[in-house]
């Protein structure tokens, strides 16, 4: 089980580039029409210097891009099989665009056991930064584990 | 669209959405790079205790960020966040509501808090959550 060591453990740093294509895929899925996200003209009369990404993104181009995929399960010796999500967060500090490559830094900063040791919550934040260097968003999940037994 | 009419209590939100598929899924799983087989494959899904698949919680985050942004300009969104209530299982047609609970100044500026929910077919909250939007 998951225990208060796991907490300051940080994980390989992600960077994944915002590519046009791959994210016409995710805007198809999820259905999503507005022209902000698909028209450049339009994305440059809302302020922006290239399309922007829709507010969940962020947590897709950290996974898609990772070498090691689920790095922090299998660092911590968690089944996914017993992992929900539990909470996300996101906190917009610059715009993210077409074009754009971004760093993921991502860090164990809580653990808490719940229900007598029947789940162990978990809560990663990770600091994103553009290629400029600019600190772009904060974003912070929190996974539910449910563990095999009471411990 | 004129943010700085705002007041508590104003219902901004509100979008519904099809369906979920077990397609939707599939095509999820490529489109974020989420490749937990919880959500396609039906064998891993009840030996990991469920009775079927269900769907991405960012599946569903997703939507909602989808109706947040069709009420506010993604450049005014300052914080979005969720928690999962509840699985969302195949089939959930889901609907997306948000109002103003607070008007705020922070961070040299007017803002607004949003609550947001998301809701299956049943009115069952999938996600309950609150953006943080400039006005």
């Amino acid at each position: 089980m998951v225990d208060q060591s796991a907490v300051g453990r940080e994980f390989t740093p992600v960077t994944a580039r915002v590519e046009p294509g791959r994210l016409r895929f995710f805007l198809d899925t999820l259905g999503e029409t507005n022209p902000v996200y698909r028209d450049e003209a339009t994305a440059q009369a809302a302020g922006f210097a290239a399309a922007p990404v829709p507010p969940t993104y962020l947590f897709c181009l950290e996974m898609m891009d990772a070498t090691v995929p689920f790095e922090f399960l299998t660092a911590l010796d968690i089944d996914l099989a017993r992992v929900l999500h539990g909470e996300q967060r996101f906190d917009y500090h610059a715009p993210v665009v077409v074009g754009d490559t971004l760093t993921f830094h991502p860090r164990v900063t809580s653990v808490t056991d719940k229900k007598g040791g029947a789940m162990t919550l978990i809560v990663v934040e990770t600091g994103v930064t553009n290629q400029s260097g600019v600190h772009v968003a904060d974003v912070s999940r929190t996974i539910v584990v449910r563990n095999a037994r009471p411990s | 669209m004129s943010a700085a009419r705002r007041a508590v209590g104003d219902r901004i939100v509100h979008k519904e959405f099809p369906p979920i598929t077990r397609h939707r899924l599939a095509l999820y799983c490529g489109a974020s790079g989420d490749h937990n087989p919880i959500h396609v494959d039906i064998d891993f899904a009840k030996a990991a205790g469920f009775p079927d698949v269900f769907a991405h919680g960012m599946l569903v985050m997703g939507y909602l960020g989808q109706a947040l942004t069709d009420a506010v300009a993604p450049s005014r969104i300052r914080s979005f966040s969720t928690r999962f209530a509840a699985i969302t299982q195949l089939g959930a047609q889901l609907t997306c509501e948000g109002t103003v609970i607070e008007l705020i100044e922070q961070g040299g500026e007017k803002r607004a808090k949003v609550a947001l929910t998301t809701k299956d077919q049943n009115g069952e909250v999938k996600l309950a959550g609150e953006a943080v939007i400039a006005l």
